[in-house]
């Protein structure tokens, strides 16, 4: 844009706002034909459009302008009414504007875009009787002759005052500073050709003083003083600032820290005023690079307009708290998801009127975009009041792409399987329109929305509606977070993913192990857990006096395993070296308090690698203990509950912990089966083997220990899986009873040794007819 | 006669030098956030005036041990492709103007790591100075055997 003159690029500038807010009304008028409010608005902004265009010679943009003015005086005059299909062709019009303006814009000249075709439907618009025939309000004006083509563009001169402002006189006479005959006169003057403003002609002839004149102008005028105390700044110039402010925070936090070791108390009055300066610079420079939401969403009522009209619905948009404010970049950024989930709200949320009307819902529907603040961070949702979703179709769906587990459904809550619809490649619309349903979007939504450290959540209940919720930080520079310990390096973690913290004893609270994976019981749900000193290959540290960070990303939670946890600190986001990229773990540094630089953490990678690092060393820690070889002291135990007996299974002997629900037994014969991985899985109920009695027959799922060798599984049902412990053989001896090797005291409980042979004989008799397995025998 | 202007450093006692115009600074720091699971060339991080920046280990890079970190390390920072990289080196040495006379490629008898990273040799009064490729000294994904 340099080589453009400044008026051109000030135009380009003016015209882009003017043509939002034309298209914002526009899409109002529609709903609200009568309102000349609206159609003057409108009219004054095309109008301002045609005129600069004119003195800058952008003659096709003036022709252009002029055709969508020409129809809209109909429109104001009432010659015309206000129907879908002026609204339409106005709207096009407008898209051709900024078409124009675009080519300007990056060109210097108007290009080749096609205004011919729209000033004919324009014309073809304002010849159309049968249209105007349709609405009553224009049933007088029909007959009068169009326009025609090469009349001179009305010049509504004096019109701006109308409707907006008060007239001078009036409000002189108001305020008593002007008696009502004289402005009378003086408005009779005008009528005969005085030229003279009012309140020229009253100060000439004495009849008002020049301050109650220049009080009531200023009265008169409260726009413009707003653009007058308003300037327009280079977003490079606020960056520049922005980055400037980041680096005295930091300075700030090494100075307070020092100054705070010194214990000097001058020197710290001045740090903490320093501290309190350089917060409120921050506060004010954040503020500049902030907007409101509104200026995203200002494109929304024509997108939901142009959708709903194509699809066949009906829809209102209402719009709450438009005024919430985000950082620049932040609401770019917010930009594109939105109006994803909007038009898919659109498409796929509510329904066609009739449907909705058999339904029992009003036949016009709601869409409802609503911005607020919640702890430091702004929420948008986007809710309608469509169809909802089915949870149930959408955990058959997650099923059938393999991204979950039947079984792993009866423990999810609602919303966890919601979450599945921000996988990649998930889509549960029935069919594929040219708007969604292609199974991309709500995936990339979900990257942009994390990549700008947001969260976005689903929530839905079938026939009601669906909430989608976009958490957004309120600036992307400078996050809140916490500064954690792990070995002998500090790292970072973005608070917004932080729930809650638990400092870990080792006796009221502890950390467990269920076959090598770490959890902990969290009220009573198990959370899994993520070393971080494992997670970033270091070594790992002992299991007492460490904390647990309670983290949500990706829609699942998890537990974050530090050494220590610090404090909270606000740290300024730096983009991380890009060959440090591929190791996915880290969101970016930062400089710490003490000037080190610190690693921020990726929660949601962290949740994805750990989630896999999980399974791969559960494998390997069957695999390793297998190679092992035979049972030696030391042996690990997989503690089961069966009844009221403990029962111990050698670790080595276990493949996977699963939870069957307990509908998918079936019966094969006199055995039960479960099918499992596409095979289908011998049940062996140790309570019956072993003749216990066992205690959770009313429970929805069964547990099970898998045994696994070469394509064949079996499948040992237990009541409980209890621990996993070092048999460390204190007291053993043989057992006389059927189907155990022996006993032991484990973890000062007896514990019988299940004969594993023996048990998987029991489920599968020819299990070992093909390859015997010696090694297991004197187990 | 055309001459070009050398920083000049030591890695394990063998002179090493980059074109002066790649080189933004020369600074000694000690402090380095190491980044667990980088590539081991990777010596770490640290502040430059609020700048976060990588540092290369060039001894790793050169197939040697690597640095041990302890106490304030050498940092010849290159200016680099839009961000600016550090390499860790041992000392610093003097800037120097060389003729394009006094180059040659690298000799025959030089194999490993070290090859791939040098572009020729300059003879210099009673010593040679290896000419590094910066663009392969600080590409960390380089395979190092």
């Amino acid at each position: 844009m340099e080589d453009l003159g400044e008026i051109v690029g000030e135009f380009l500038m003016e015209s882009h706002e003017n043509l939002d807010q034309i298209d914002r009304d526009l899409v109002a008028l529609e709903q609200e034909p009568g309102s000349r409010d609206l159609i003057s608005r409108i009219f004054r902004a095309i109008h301002t459009i045609k005129g600069t265009s004119g003195f800058l010679a952008f003659s096709r943009l003036e022709t252009l302008a002029h055709a969508g003015e020409s129809l809209l005086s109909r429109l104001r005059d009432g010659v015309q009414p206000v129907t879908p299909t002026t609204i339409t062709t106005l709207l096009a019009t407008i898209d051709g504007v900024r078409s124009l303006l675009e080519a300007i814009e990056q060109d210097g000249n108007e290009g080749d875009v096609d205004v011919d075709s729209i000033i004919t439907a324009v014309h073809a618009q304002m010849n159309a009787p049968a249209e105007a025939a349709a609405a009553p309000v224009a049933s007088t004006g029909a007959v009068e002759a169009p326009e025609p083509l090469e009349e001179k563009p009305v010049r509504p001169a004096p019109e701006p005052v109308e409707g907006q402002r008060k007239p001078l006189g009036e409000m002189l006479v108001e305020s008593g500073a002007a008696a009502p005959s004289d402005v009378g006169s003086a408005l009779q003057q005008q009528l005969e050709g005085d030229e003279r403003k009012l309140g020229a002609i009253l100060l000439e002839e004495g009849k008002a003083q020049p301050a109650a004149v220049s009080e009531a102008l200023q009265a008169q005028a409260p726009k413009r003083s707003v653009a007058d105390s308003a300037i327009r700044v280079d977003v490079d110039l606020l960056d520049g600032l922005m980055n400037l402010v980041g680096e005295l925070v930091l300075a700030r936090n090494q100075l307070v820290r020092g100054v705070m070791e010194t214990g000097d108390s001058g020197l710290v009055r001045s740090a903490q005023r320093l501290g309190m300066i350089t917060s409120e610079l921050q506060e004010g420079i954040m503020k500049t690079r902030m907007q409101p939401i509104e200026h995203i969403w200002s494109k929304l009522p024509r997108v939901i307009r142009d959708l709903s009209q194509s699809l066949g619905k009906q829809v209102e948009l209402v719009m709450e708290g438009k005024e919430t404010e985000l950082d620049r970049s932040l609401l770019e950024a917010v930009k594109d998801p939105l109006t994803h989930l909007v038009r898919n709200a659109v498409d796929h949320g509510i329904e066609e009127a009739d449907k909705r009307v058999a339904a029992g819902k009003p036949a016009v529907g709601t869409l409802t975009l609503r911005a607020y603040h919640e702890g430091g961070h702004v929420a948008v949702d986007v809710a309608d009041d469509g169809a909802g979703m089915d949870v149930d179709r959408i955990a058959a769906k997650a099923v059938e792409k393999g991204l979950l587990r039947a079984e792993q459904i009866a423990t999810m809550d609602k919303r966890e399987i919601m979450a599945m619809v921000f996988q990649p490649g998930f889509s549960t619309a029935a069919k594929v329109t040219n708007v969604s349903g292609r199974g991309v979007g709500m995936d990339v939504v979900k990257t942009n929305i994390e990549r700008i450290g947001g969260a976005v959540s689903v929530d839905s209940t079938l026939g009601e509606g669906t909430v989608w919720r976009l958490t957004i930080p309120l600036t992307l520079a400078i996050i809140q977070a916490l500064t954690v310990d792990c070995g002998d390096q500090r790292y970072v973690v973005p608070q917004v993913a932080v729930l809650e913290l638990v400092f870990i004893d080792g006796q009221s609270t502890k950390i467990e192990y269920a076959s090598g994976a770490p959890v902990y019981r969290l009220r009573g749900k198990l959370l899994p857990l993520v070393r971080l000193d494992r997670a970033l290959g270091l070594d790992v540290g002992g299991d007492q006096g460490v904390y647990i960070m309670v983290l949500h990303a990706d829609g699942r939670r998890f537990g974050l395993v530090v050494d220590r946890v610090l404090n909270t600190e606000e740290v300024v986001v730096k983009a991380l070296n890009s060959r440090f990229k591929d190791i996915g773990l880290y969101a970016g540094a930062t400089i710490l308090g003490d000037g080190k630089v610190g690693l921020i953490l990726d929660v949601s990678s962290l949740a994805r690698r750990s989630h896999l690092t999980a399974d791969s060393d559960r494998e390997n820690l069957v695999g390793t203990s297998r190679a092992s070889g035979g049972p030696a002291n030391g042996e690990r135990l997989l503690v089961t509950a069966v009844g009221e007996r403990r029962v111990a299974i050698p670790l080595d002997a276990v493949t996977r912990l699963e939870e069957f629900p307990r509908d998918r037994i079936e019966h094969a014969g006199s055995r039960e089966v479960v099918q499992y991985r596409g095979q289908i899985l011998p049940l062996v109920r140790l309570s019956h083997l072993l003749g216990a009695y066992s205690e959770t027959e009313e429970g929805d799922t069964v547990s099970v220990v898998v045994y696994s060798e070469g394509e064949r599984s079996v499948a040992l049902v237990v009541d409980r899986i209890v621990d996993i412990a070092e048999n460390s053989t204190t007291a053993r001896r043989e057992a006389e009873e059927d189907g155990l090797v022996g006993t032991a005291v484990i973890q000062q409980r007896v514990t019988e040794l299940l004969d594993v042979r023996r048990a998987i004989l029991a489920a599968d008799p020819n299990f070992y007819t093909e390859v015997p397995d010696p090694m297991l025998v004197e187990a | 006669m055309a001459s070009r202007q050398f920083a000049t450093f030591e890695v394990a006692d063998q002179l090493f030098g980059v074109e002066v115009h790649t080189v933004q600074e020369v600074l000694s720091y000690n402090e380095y956030t190491p980044v667990p699971l980088a590539p081991p060339a990777v010596g770490g991080l640290f502040n430059l005036r609020g700048q976060v920046i990588a540092a290369v280990d060039l001894r790793v890079q050169l197939g040697l041990v690597r640095q041990a970190m302890q106490g304030p390390v050498m940092n010849v920072i290159l200016r680099g492709d839009g961000e600016p990289v550090s390499l860790l080196v041992d000392r610093i040495g003097e800037v120097v103007d060389l003729d394009d006379e006094a180059f040659e490629g690298p000799p025959d008898t030089l194999s490993g790591p070290t090859r791939e990273l040098v572009t020729g040799t300059f003879k210099m009064d009673g010593r040679l100075m290896l000419a590094l490729d910066v663009n392969q000294a600080v590409d960390t994904y380089r395979a190092t055997t």
